[in-house]
């Protein structure tokens, strides 16, 4: 007879409460095949989420529609299909508010379409998560693979992490709503992937059983009342700093906003723990020429490593996995010796080498060069990222195009 | 949960203000009779208002504060506009998010309590002007009808953005020259209250605040008909003073001349919510 330990708890759709410890780095894991929007349902389904909203939009919707699939299977306790992204981000607001572990997803133009909402997500303190699969933003209209969308994101109060690969994108999303429910935290995630690229393509991934799951969100640790009439209300009766004209007013709302890039700041050593650092390092490391890059653009970054080995060019990539924190001293430490950054990128503003350049201005002596760029849906072979440093060298190279 | 969550640590009432120990021992709580008649007698839910005296918004407020049934169990989701100055005066949970997004938020947290407490009755009542419901908001309004919530949605029609300084809504009526009309409107009022009741509301009420106990009895058949049917639509004429050129002392009688004419009470009632309606007056709660 199966005798079961008080010490086991089950979350509501019947699964093992495990620690995120055990479910992201003890917990046996088997080999799986399978695209990176499949991978968000296979986090979804052990991380005990509450409540998700959805609204169709490519390349997010076959994430959003697994979603869906898990709450008809009792994974996810209320789901459906919004409005439109500014009505979906508002509803995942008030689900978070009444308490909820929530989650959405959404791409490029449905970004801007909420865009109004992602401040007022960070100003309410809710540890909502949006996994984002860029798409880009333009017109004419373009539906392919490009990360713009993400500079805008940048200054929202969210945190913005980065996954190179469906694995990582798992990995993350269980790691992100561990980390921005700490107390001491307690700001929307904005767990990016790059579409099509990740959320269209089929990859080896490890995974751990589905019969264990992570802890229920505990609304009352959060650090503003949950407004699920549980408990006192904030009140303000008497004199309400909100809409007043007045020094306290003013110092309140600066503090307020203070308040939440320090708990971004605060995140840090959560970050570190649960996604085993803020940056990963590949290749040599004591390459003179380094590549620093998030997302797929890391993923090409280490193939042209391996290409610029067979020239007996020595370089090295520096793969961020959070923007917001920026990693700024792993950043300083990793890039020691540094002659030339790269900084390949989908999209045509060069958010990453701005961030990049202002990070390390008076650090370090190194030439930063923003290149390659892509964008629009255009792919960055390894080659070309090659041939952007043989510019350098004036070297003709036969796999450069 | 109760209203207990109201109750002060014996050890700190002595230091407690006043208007929050009144909020313990002379609100009516628990008590789903409770109604405007207790104005005189009791703490109201809302403290000192930051209105323009004689508002009539504010009137309304107080009579929607006073006739909800059960305040302990109530979330209130505001929206932006002269609404949003009053919500930190309300002692309930409170919520203001954007502008025009009131209708978005409260179908989120209305799903969610259902869903954490489903024993429980959690009301959430959207309290929002004009401009927000109908202008901005009229997606999210208008798709929370849509999709049936169980939300009771509350329109203060004053006929203009008032707080941004005196502009043309949707909701002002045809002819009225207020700012960025500067010829006067050129279209009509939008019927409001028509269009709730086709987008699937199933209790619709078009009224003045001219009438504090009509006002309780539309408001509990609102609550009470969201809480087990669907959508419910209160559309509330809360004229706005200031921007009429009228006196502060004026707001009632332009109120009284207004049901005559385009506020004439009116009421739409569903065949699932007459029941429910029905009910409520056999247990004496209407």
């Amino acid at each position: 007879m199966q005798t079961i330990s008080e010490n086991l708890t089950y979350n509501r759709a019947g699964q093992r409460v495990v620690s995120p410890d055990y479910l992201l780095f003890e917990a046996p894991r088997t080999k799986h095949f399978m695209t990176g929007s499949e991978a968000v349902k296979e986090a979804v389904k052990r991380a005990s989420v509450d409540a998700s909203v959805s609204y169709p939009i490519t390349p997010q919707s076959e994430a959003a529609h697994l979603i869906g699939e898990l709450w008809v299977e009792g994974y996810v306790g209320v789901y459906f299909r919004g409005e439109s992204e500014f009505g979906v981000m508002s509803e995942i607001a008030g689900c978070a508010m009444a308490g909820a572990r929530t989650i959405t997803t959404t791409s490029g133009p449905g970004t801007l379409r909420a865009f109004e909402n992602f401040p007022m997500w960070a100003g309410t303190r809710i540890p909502v998560q949006l996994v984002l699969m860029a798409r880009g933003v333009n017109s004419p209209l373009s539906i392919q693979p490009d990360n713009l969308e993400v500079s805008f994101l940048l200054d929202t109060g969210c945190m913005i992490w980065y996954a190179e690969n469906a694995q990582d994108l798992f990995d993350m999303i269980l790691a992100g709503f561990t980390v921005a429910e700490q107390p001491d935290v307690h700001v929307p995630v904005v767990t990016v992937v790059d579409g099509f690229f990740v959320s269209h393509t089929r990859e080896a991934i490890m995974l751990p059983p589905d019969d264990i799951a992570l802890p229920p969100y505990n609304p009352y640790k959060a650090p503003m009342p949950v407004i699920d009439a549980e408990v006192p209300p904030g009140r303000f009766l008497r004199d309400p700093f909100v809409m007043k004209s007045n020094y306290i007013s003013y110092a309140t709302h600066a503090s307020w906003q203070w308040e939440v890039r320090s708990a971004i700041e605060r995140s840090r050593p959560y970050a570190k723990h649960y996604l085993r650092g803020l940056v990963e390092e590949f290749g040599d490391p004591s390459a003179e020429l380094v590549f620093v890059a998030c997302g797929t653009a890391a993923a090409q970054a280490k193939e042209a490593v391996r290409l610029l080995e067979d020239e007996g060019i020595r370089a090295r990539v520096v793969k961020l996995k959070t923007i917001r924190p920026f990693p700024i001293e792993e950043l300083k430490q990793l890039v020691k010796g540094a002659k030339y950054i790269f900084v390949p990128e989908f999209n045509v503003v060069g958010w990453l080498e701005r961030e990049v350049r202002r990070y390390l201005y008076g650090v370090s002596e190194a030439e930063v060069i923003g290149a390659p760029r892509v964008a629009g849906g255009m792919t960055m072979p390894a080659e070309v990222i090659v041939k952007e440093v043989l510019k350098l060298t004036g070297k003709e190279v036969k796999h450069v195009l | 949960m109760s209203y207990k969550i109201y109750e002060i640590n014996e050890d700190l009432l002595d230091v407690m203000p006043q208007e929050i120990r009144d909020l313990q021992f002379r609100a009516t709580w628990s008590n789903p009779k409770r109604g405007v008649m207790d104005l005189p007698y009791s703490k109201e839910l809302i403290e000192e208002h930051s209105l323009c005296a004689g508002c009539p918004e504010s009137m309304a407020l107080r009579y929607i504060l006073a006739s909800l049934p059960a305040p302990e169990d109530t979330i209130i989701i505001n929206s932006t506009g002269c609404t949003s100055l009053v919500f930190p005066h309300i002692a309930l949970h409170t919520v203001h998010s954007l502008f025009g997004n009131q209708n978005a938020v409260a179908s989120g947290i209305k799903r969610v309590l259902e869903w954490r407490f489903p024993d429980k009755v959690k009301d959430v009542v959207v309290l929002a002007g004009d401009g927000a419901t109908v202008d901005i908001g009229l997606d999210c309004t208008l798709q929370s009808f849509f999709r049936q919530e169980k939300i009771t949605t509350i329109c203060f029609d004053n006929e203009v953005y008032a707080n941004t300084g005196g502009q043309e809504s949707g909701l002002t009526v045809k002819g009225h020259v207020f700012k960025m009309a500067p010829k006067g409107k050129q279209w009509e009022k939008v019927p409001f209250w028509q269009i709730a009741i086709d987008s699937g509301c199933h209790y619709v009420a078009r009224l003045t605040v001219s009438s504090p106990k009509r006002v309780e009895t539309v408001i509990k058949k609102a609550i009470y008909v969201a809480r087990e049917v669907g959508p419910t639509y209160v559309h509330l004429y809360t004229p706005c003073i200031l921007e009429i050129g009228l006196n502060s002392d004026d707001g009632l009688d332009e109120m009284r001349q207004r049901d005559k004419e385009r506020f004439a009470f009116f009421e739409y009632v569903s065949e699932p919510a007459k029941e429910v309606i029905e009910r409520k007056k056999e247990e004496g709660l209407l």
